[in-house]
């Protein structure tokens, strides 16, 4: 296996004196799809904060692209190419879509993403791109989230619950889409209930329990047993 | 471990101790007149009256999360009123200092109403919008002096106690009962079912809410008890002073920031707060207040220390450090530490 | 004749109120603020101003060039420095941080210039009129109000069209996801206040040219601005221009009545306004 472009040993999360995360270990390949499953309160939406800088670490516990980032600033975190679309889309409300998708650009970053590709990967939103963010349908939204994390050229990308509250059809659009975006060797993590998207497109998983790892896989040969003895704690 | 062993319950060896240290305390400041001097009992009935003014702005910003920088409003009302009713009403002032906060109450809820509208740091200003409604009206009466003020009449003044040491010796227990009154009503208020509800809404509102509190209702009656009281120290305040000018009796710094440096240094939502800052604010003015601006500046810099460094104040600091409660508000378990759980 | 000379300087007060209010708005819309110390940062604006014409002999509004951008650099200090520590979901700390800092200014003002009335000179400026339709129309409040309407429009163009008001309508709507896209807030929050302490430095020098001012008017100023900003309505800058207008008129129409009535029938206005329309005259505009 490659060096890793992200590398997280004995990751301890907090919420004030509520430990989220247990020891956490995990690796992302330069290039790979990871997939991260687990029930409501495992530690998935802990473990993405802890990633992207929200919830600061200690120093030690995560490196991207072999520099410590533990104690980083969310910002700071972004500056390094790594990218994440929220769970539940979290879009501007102030700003319009292409304002939404334009300060996705604001670290700079130079890559194949910009306007022009967003727009023809999703050309609905080019027509809607002087619309108040607000006003689009939830599938649009995730598009436009999904854009303007694309638009920082980041290496690794983070998907966090991206199905969450999205119409079957739309689940499957965006998927759909999903290989085209993560095609050009850039790595990412999806974060997923629904067990079997996860694993279609994703080469290894991750399955957290009350905030530890609990299986960690080849995503086409990890048995159903061992997801749900790793997913509810069934021995 | 057997739960029979533990009690729940308010009071502590503490705040027994404090309690019959208290009733010593009072009672040899009833006995000022005898064993003070002019001057001291003056600076005493000062500081009562500040401790007074603190305990109430504690009362609506560290309970009520209603933060006020207009409370000059009543206190000049207050003193504005006695001036009136014992003039044109020939009323008794002590009676005049009553009636004087029936009307803070009275002109308190117009007050609300209006600027209850407004949420946050916006209330706060929205206060001081009214206290210089206030300042500005009283300023146009020309039967109360218009701009410059006027004095209380020398038979009003004499109508209180025929010697000048009755006269003072009054004065100092009217402000001396006055903070007594103040700080015992806060305390029994909190202790009620409307305080306990107070206390639920500042540690979260939202819960509070689904609760059935009626949270506005509840503001609604601190803003008024607390105007109203503020108006009775208002009028104490300028029957010391025996005169009134609008800029005096409306001062945003006499009046507010003092009273909040004064909350924010002791300890903002504590009793003993308040009490603590009053002494440590008279200990600071009697010893810095030469030095003028650069006395004001201090007091200044301190509080915006004391806001980053220590929010709650000396007394949460000594409280956190030492589990320490003078006046028992909170239930706590006792006997759990003995069995080494 | 009266009437309509009255409204016409109110009016034109109104521009100067709006300059009060705009830093105070722009605050408030980035990052939830309230700045209590607002009127005294007007006021220290005024006696920079003062302090760079004594020094250099440059007309007040040359002196403009000095001073927006010593604010500046002051409120970016301010704000990272000071002000940062005391955001998060408690109001208590940014408002008693503002007011301690409020007592400060205003004492270490009068430490330094003294309780004297101070003025700048403006020169011919200062009489200088033009007559429209029979009413004279000071040079100074005209100049005052076109400079009000480009420091708004300038705001607004700033907010809506460039990058750094993006970032702010971003930092303003989420801190974290504005914080993932790589904005760090602490340092947006140091432009905002930056920028606001540039536009109370504008007000500070008319201000200066057109009364004379002393350490202690800093409360009655930043009462002005926040009245204009509650009639306009939060975070509405044109808002926030109409209401330092109305507040204006209901002044100079006041003081028409009786000269004592002045500030008076401005509260009055305010309070009537906030009893009809709690949510000022104007929608908050987003978009």
């Amino acid at each position: 296996m490659p060096e890793p472009i992200l590398k997280i040993r004995g990751l301890n999360a907090f919420y004030g004196d509520f430990q989220a995360l247990y020891g956490v270990d995990m690796d992302v390949a330069e290039g790979e799809v990871l997939a991260i499953i687990g029930a409501n309160g495992a530690g998935k939406t802990t473990l993405m904060r802890s990633i992207t800088g929200l919830l600061s670490n200690g120093p030690g516990q995560i490196a991207y692209h072999n520099e410590d980032i533990g104690g980083f600033r969310a910002d700071e975190v972004a500056m390094r190419g790594l990218a994440m679309v929220p769970e539940g889309r979290q879009l501007f409300p102030s700003l319009s879509v292409r304002e939404n998708l334009m300060i996705g650009a604001q670290v700079g970053r130079k890559g194949p993403w910009d306007l022009r590709a967003v727009y023809q990967l999703f050309p609905i939103l080019e027509e809607r791109k002087d619309q108040a963010s607000t006003s689009l349908s939830g599938g649009q939204q995730q598009m436009v989230a999904i854009g303007r994390a694309l638009m920082s050229n980041p290496d690794l990308i983070l998907f966090d619950e991206i199905s969450l509250g999205l119409a079957p059809i739309i689940i499957k659009g965006i998927y759909d889409a999903l290989p085209g975006i993560i095609g050009d060797g850039m790595s990412a993590i999806i974060v997923e209930q629904d067990i079997s998207k996860a694993l279609a497109v994703s080469s290894r998983v991750y399955c957290l329990q009350e905030g530890r790892v609990s299986l960690e896989g080849k995503a086409d040969t990890v048995s159903r047993e061992d997801i749900s003895r790793a997913y509810f704690g069934i021995e | 471990m057997s739960t029979q062993d533990l009690t729940v319950s308010r009071t502590s060896k503490a705040a027994r101790v404090a309690a019959i240290l208290g009733a010593v305390v009072l009672i040899i400041l009833i006995a000022a007149p005898w064993w003070a001097g002019r001057a001291d009992m003056r600076l005493m009935g000062e500081l009562f009256l500040y401790l007074a003014l603190a305990s109430l702005w504690n009362l609506m910003a560290g309970y009520a999360g209603l933060v006020s920088v207009g409370q000059q409003a009543y206190v000049g009302f207050g003193g504005y009123m006695l001036f009136a009713l014992t003039i044109f009403a020939e009323m008794p002032p002590v009676m005049a200092i009553a009636v004087a906060g029936l009307l803070g109450a009275l002109i308190s809820i117009p007050v609300a109403v209006l600027v209850f509208r407004l949420r946050g740091a916006y209330f706060a200003i929205g206060t001081w919008v009214i206290a210089e409604v206030f300042r500005l009206s009283f300023a146009q009466v020309s039967a109360l002096g218009g701009g410059s003020g006027t004095s209380l009449p020398v038979t009003i003044v004499k109508s209180m106690a025929g010697s000048r040491s009755g006269r003072e010796s009054l004065s100092y227990w009217l402000a001396l009962g006055a903070a007594v009154l103040v700080v015992t009503a806060v305390y029994f208020f909190l202790r009620s079912r409307k305080g306990l509800a107070l206390t639920a809404i500042r540690d979260n509102e939202l819960a509070a809410g689904s609760l059935g509190i009626d949270i506005w209702r509840t503001k609604f009656i601190v803003y008024i008890v607390t105007s109203a009281l503020t108006a009775m120290i208002g009028a104490l305040i300028f029957l010391q002073k025996l005169r009134i000018s609008p800029d005096a009796a409306f001062s945003v710094n006499d009046w507010t920031a003092f009273v909040i440096f004064i909350v924010v240094i002791g300890g903002i939502g504590t009793i003993e707060g308040p009490i603590i800052g009053t002494l440590i604010f008279f200990a600071l003015r009697e010893t810095l207040a030469d030095l003028g601006t650069i006395y004001l500046m201090v007091l200044g810099g301190v509080a915006i220390v004391m806001m980053l460094k220590f929010p709650k104040g000396v007394w949460g600091f000594v409280r956190e450090r030492f589990d320490l409660q003078l006046f028992p508000l909170a239930y706590r378990v006792t006997g759990a530490d003995k069995k080494g759980a | 004749m009266e009437w309509l000379n009255a409204i016409v300087q109110g009016t034109l007060l109104g521009g100067l109120y709006a300059l009060f209010a705009a830093g105070l708005s722009l605050i408030f819309g980035v990052m939830r603020m309230v700045n209590i110390a607002h009127g005294d940062l007007i006021v220290l604006g005024a006696y920079l101003g003062l302090t760079v014409t004594t020094v250099t002999g440059l007309h007040p509004l040359l002196a403009l060039a000095v001073v927006v951008p010593a604010m500046g650099l002051i409120g970016y200090v301010l704000q990272r420095g000071l002000l940062n520590q005391t955001l998060g979901d408690d109001l208590l700390p940014p408002l008693l941080v503002t007011f301690g800092l409020s007592v400060i200014l205003q004492n270490g003002l009068l430490e330094i210039y003294t309780a004297d009335p101070q003025k700048m000179d403006a020169g011919a400026l200062e009489t200088a009129s033009v007559a429209v339709g029979g009413l004279s129309l000071g040079v100074l409040p005209l100049l005052t109000f076109a400079i009000a309407l480009v420091v708004i429009a300038g705001l607004q163009w700033i907010f809506y069209k460039t990058a750094l008001g993006r970032a702010f309508r971003a930092v303003s709507d989420n801190q974290d996801i504005a914080q993932l896209m790589g904005l760090n807030r602490r340092h947006i929050f140091g432009l905002a206040m930056a920028l606001a302490l540039g536009v109370t430095a504008i007000a500070g020098i008319l201000l200066g040219i057109r009364t004379s001012f002393d350490p202690s008017i800093g409360g009655g100023r930043l009462i002005f601005g926040f009245e204009a900003v509650i009639i306009g309505g939060l975070g509405n800058l044109w808002g926030t221009l109409a209401g330092g207008v109305i507040l204006g008129i209901a002044q100079t129409v006041g003081a028409n009545i009786d000269p004592g009535w002045q500030l008076l029938s401005g509260h009055i206005a305010f309070l009537i306004i906030l009893a009809v329309r709690p949510n000022g005259l104007f929608q908050r505009v987003s978009g």
